[in-house]
């Protein structure tokens, strides 16, 4: 980094934004203008789900993939999230604020309540790795869904319904966009820096004066707000939701796409998540076949390609742009961009 | 001038269930000062690098950086008072580049927040690109300034090992543990190495403490040697009283000839 | 009344552990000779369940005891465990713990997927396989069977243990997770050995479907995930590569839970359990009968 490739980065930076733009406006386009006609709901609601799938592959790839830790009790934060945002809707819905105050308050208070059980359970959780800590992390997020299934609040294990759907895609898109940008940054910082050398060797970083237990519970709360922004999406989506949703199956599920995408790859992750939350729409008659599907590309994966499908690979629109402008379009040190949604 | 010594080490020791690893282990070092620690293989030289920067915590005795007591500190925070180590089976961060390798040493001097790095405050670009500065630096002093994009894992060995120097260098430590840092080594490397040492000690004025096996270069570079076997101190003094010793000869000096890096 | 409650759960939490301790005998001769957690083993007791609700009435159509139907179910169970190894996890074998960890996942999902596809999503009722008496005792029932499944789980245990610590393969299995390069330069077929201890441990995964059948006569194709992660809470608390550690804390899990649900929070009792488990690995992490091995810096 240097002030060359400063202004190289703002302006890959600004080009991101704009194409970021360009695909709002190319979705409101189909979307407005009836393009798939009876399809439309349909299609726009697969997009939502796409979104906080999207957030969720993400953050469960900077504890994967960045931090180098396992967690199969992602789906415990979610509920966190999902819960926690629909109680607080619940409560403040005669208030006569308007849909979007809500809806930004909901994904606040999802996001913080599930970063506090990031911390809750992070602190204990962390002090061991590998095969332990996998199974830890089930064990707390099985604590949670046994919570939830006994607490009234929450339904007392049947179905919670009622939630306002505060959840539309415009909205939804745009608080994606927001929450992989701030994980790009952070993973594009001395955080990421850091962290990564904790995965690599978390003794020779202690002996670089890093202070390994801050930073892997930091990652892990992290991560882990936004898996309860992810929740409060999914809660205000779905509008009904019970404890045995945010099962095992799904924090498994949720490391398949990984894996498969990519770990450490944030284009693997959206790609993926993208990819896999249209698939079982598309696939309604076959979805028994899906797991299954997913079961053995993940080990095809693992003995073929280790990496993930995209590995450590990012898109990067700059990098695009150049090539189609033959290469002369700025000067300084080539970098991958940032990342094109 | 009567200033504390750089290192202090009274009376440590460590026991790992009944066996007594390190005994009565005592050193001072001044500022500036080289002083080697040799002895056998397992004679507990590594052992006292893991409690001097807090990977063990020692059963008996206390230690002390610049008048400070160390005793009961973490890792990470005796990184942050002043002592640094590099280790006897390389560890870097194998996928990290070379300068990413370095910057991260540099953490603790860095100071700009989560919040500041998401909206890429200035505050972010100012402290990335000074470290960057500071961090080409230190690869200059260490020969790996063209090397700096390389994945770590892909350089070959001696590079590894003076990456590793440049690493701990990057703490801004007062005292250096270098862990045999010629081992594996040609003739060649380990002349490179020696300059090195020598221009870090005249530059940084730190203290080093130097485990090596390779005799020619204790020899040469040290300017006092201090002597373990079996985790106790059999003796301590100049270079040339240390290789007329007779129970350090005994011990391991007596196969100097045929003492070679490994 | 309160004397029979207790004595009726501790017969109860008994059982549950017998059933406990057989599987995570499985789950800790895998970890103690290939250093793997296998997610999967909980799902090799689904497909002997499932080969057991097939086989049982056929047996009892043959005018045969039921309960020969294990033969078929420990038949079906090896077979499945060497493929499962020899398909997925060799070829992984050395590439860290977590490439491993993330096939045995796999392994897991495929199987419970595939079972899904195959026998549908409904519950299956496994035909009784022992038809012996009922005790009363003190106020409290014992269901005979369940000296049965007790029974088998401590013969297993010692047999196990015999069979580790006496003979020539079994040392041959202790060496192997102290030094694979070095137990090849011994003459020792590492490749044969880790596939005997994976059809050992499918065989016991086996059994336990057996006995868990018996109090439990519905399979269904998820059984397999909570059950073996229970009894890998079992194992890990007792100490995780010991036999009988596996024994000691199958029980304590048994009894914990069926305490737990009859005396203090009914709704919570799984809550209490995984509770357990995080409160050993934070203390004891070698668990009850476990040793400690320390990291090399």
């Amino acid at each position: 980094m240097n002030a060359k490739t400063k202004k190289s980065t703002l302006i890959a930076y600004l080009i991101n934004f704009v194409g970021i733009i360009l695909l709002f406006l190319a979705f409101t386009g189909v979307f407005k203008s009836n393009l798939l006609g009876s399809k439309t709901t349909y299609i726009m609601g697969i997009c939502t789900t796409a979104c906080y799938t999207i957030i969720m592959v993400a953050s469960l790839n900077i504890l994967v993939g960045i931090m180098g830790e396992f967690s199969l009790g992602h789906a415990g934060f979610m509920s966190v999230g999902a819960y926690a945002s629909a109680i607080v809707t619940g409560a403040l819905a005669s208030a006569g604020l308007p849909n979007i105050l809500l809806f930004v308050i909901a994904l606040l208070v999802g996001g913080v309540a599930s970063a506090i059980t990031g911390v809750l359970v992070g602190i204990p959780a962390l002090r061991l790795k590998g095969d332990y800590l996998a199974i830890v992390t089930v064990a707390f997020a099985e604590i949670i869904r046994v919570a939830f299934c006994n607490f009234q609040i929450t339904g007392g294990g049947r179905t919670m319904s009622g939630i306002a759907k505060l959840s539309n895609f415009y909205w939804c898109f745009w608080v994606t966009v927001i929450c992989i940008t701030i994980m790009y940054m952070f993973v594009r910082s001395r955080f990421g820096r850091t962290v990564k050398a904790i995965r690599e060797d978390y003794i020779a970083a202690s002996a670089s004066g890093v202070n390994v237990t801050f930073y892997k519970v930091f990652t892990f709360t992290f991560s882990a707000f936004f898996a309860g922004v992810a929740g409060a999406m999914y809660a205000h989506y779905m509008t009904a939701m019970i404890p045995t949703n945010f099962n095992f199956n799904y924090s498994a599920e949720l490391l398949t796409e990984v894996i498969i995408g990519g770990t450490g790859s944030f284009t693997g992750s959206i790609i993926g998540a993208a990819f896999l939350s249209a698939l079982p729409e598309a696939m309604r008659q076959f979805s028994i076949y899906r797991m299954l599907a997913y079961s053995i590309v993940l080990v095809l994966v693992m003995i073929f390609k280790p990496g993930g499908i995209f590995g450590t690979y990012e898109f990067s629109l700059t990098r695009v742009l150049k090539k189609l402008a033959g290469g002369e379009l700025f000067k300084g040190k080539k970098k991958g961009g940032a990342v094109h949604e | 001038m009567s200033k504390e010594p750089v290192l202090k080490a009274q009376h440590l020791g460590i026991t790992f269930g009944g066996l007594k690893a390190v005994d009565d282990f005592c050193l001072e070092i001044g500022e500036s000062e080289l002083v080697g620690l040799i002895g056998p293989n397992g004679a507990g030289k590594t052992t006292v690098f893991n409690l001097l920067t807090g990977v063990y915590q020692p059963t008996e005795g206390s230690y002390y950086l610049c008048g400070q007591k160390m005793n009961g500190k973490k890792t990470h925070q005796v990184v942050a008072a002043g002592i640094a180590r590099t280790f006897q089976n390389i560890r870097l961060f194998k996928k990290l580049t070379v300068l990413e390798n370095v910057k991260v040493a540099m953490n603790m001097y860095m100071h700009y927040s989560l919040f500041s790095s998401i909206f890429r405050l200035p505050g972010y670009w100012k402290e990335e690109i000074s470290i960057e500065e500071k961090a080409y630096e230190l690869l200059d002093i260490v020969h790996l300034r063209d090397k700096a994009d390389f994945i770590a894992e892909n350089l070959p060995y001696g590079q590894q090992r003076r990456l590793e120097i440049a690493r701990a260098l990057a703490t801004g430590m007062k005292l250096l543990l270098l862990d045999e840092p010629a081992a594996g080594m040609n003739p060649t490397e380990t002349a490179e190495l020696l300059d090195i040492i020598n221009v870090i000690r005249d530059k940084f004025h730190i203290s080093v403490l130097l485990i090596e096996h390779d005799m020619s270069l204790v020899m040469k570079i040290c300017e006092r040697i201090q002597v373990i076997d079996y985790g106790v101190t059999i003796a301590s003094g100049k270079p040339e009283e240390i290789a007329n010793n007779p129970r350090v000869i005994e011990a391991y000096l007596g196969k100097d000839e045929e003492e070679v890096a490994l | 009344m309160q004397l029979a409650l207790f004595i009726q759960s501790v017969i109860n939490g008994l059982n549950q552990g017998a059933i406990y301790a057989l599987i995570a005998l499985g789950y800790t001769m895998v970890y103690g000779i290939i250093r793997m957690i296998n997610f999967a083993h909980g799902d090799f007791i689904m497909v002997g369940a499932y080969t057991l609700f097939y086989t049982i009435p056929l047996m009892i159509n043959a005018g045969m005891p039921a309960w020969l139907a294990v033969i078929a179910a420990i038949v079906v169970c090896v077979v499945v465990g060497i493929t499962v190894e020899i398909v997925a996890y060799r070829p992984v074998r050395g590439q860290g713990s977590m490439t491993a960890l993330i096939t045995a996942l796999a392994m897991s999902l495929f199987l419970e997927n595939l079972a899904m596809v195959l026998f549908g999503a409904n519950p299956k009722s496994v035909t009784a396989v022992f038809n012996l008496p009922t005790v009363t005792f003190l106020g409290a029932t014992l269901q005979t069977k369940y000296l049965l499944t007790f029974g088998i789980g401590a013969f297993m245990m010692v047999a196990l243990q015999l069979f580790v610590k006496k003979t020539k393969m079994g040392k041959a299995m202790r060496a192997v997770p102290q030094d694979k390069e070095a137990s090849t330069l011994m003459g020792i077929n590492v490749n044969k050995i880790i596939t005997t201890t994976f059809a050992i441990g499918s065989g016991l995964a086996a059994v336990a479907a057996l006995m868990y059948c018996s109090t439990y006569p519905r399979c269904t194709t998820d059984m397999g995930s909570m059950m073996g992660l229970k009894a890998f809470i079992a194992a890990v608390l007792g100490g995780i590569g010991s036999i009988p550690g596996a024994m000691v804390g199958g029980l304590v899990v048994g009894l914990v839970e069926i305490f737990v649900k009859v005396y203090i929070a009914p709704g919570w009792y799984e809550a209490i359990t995984y509770g357990l488990l995080i409160v050993v690995l934070l203390v004891k992490p070698t668990g009850i009968l476990g040793k400690n091995v320390g990291e090399k810096v």
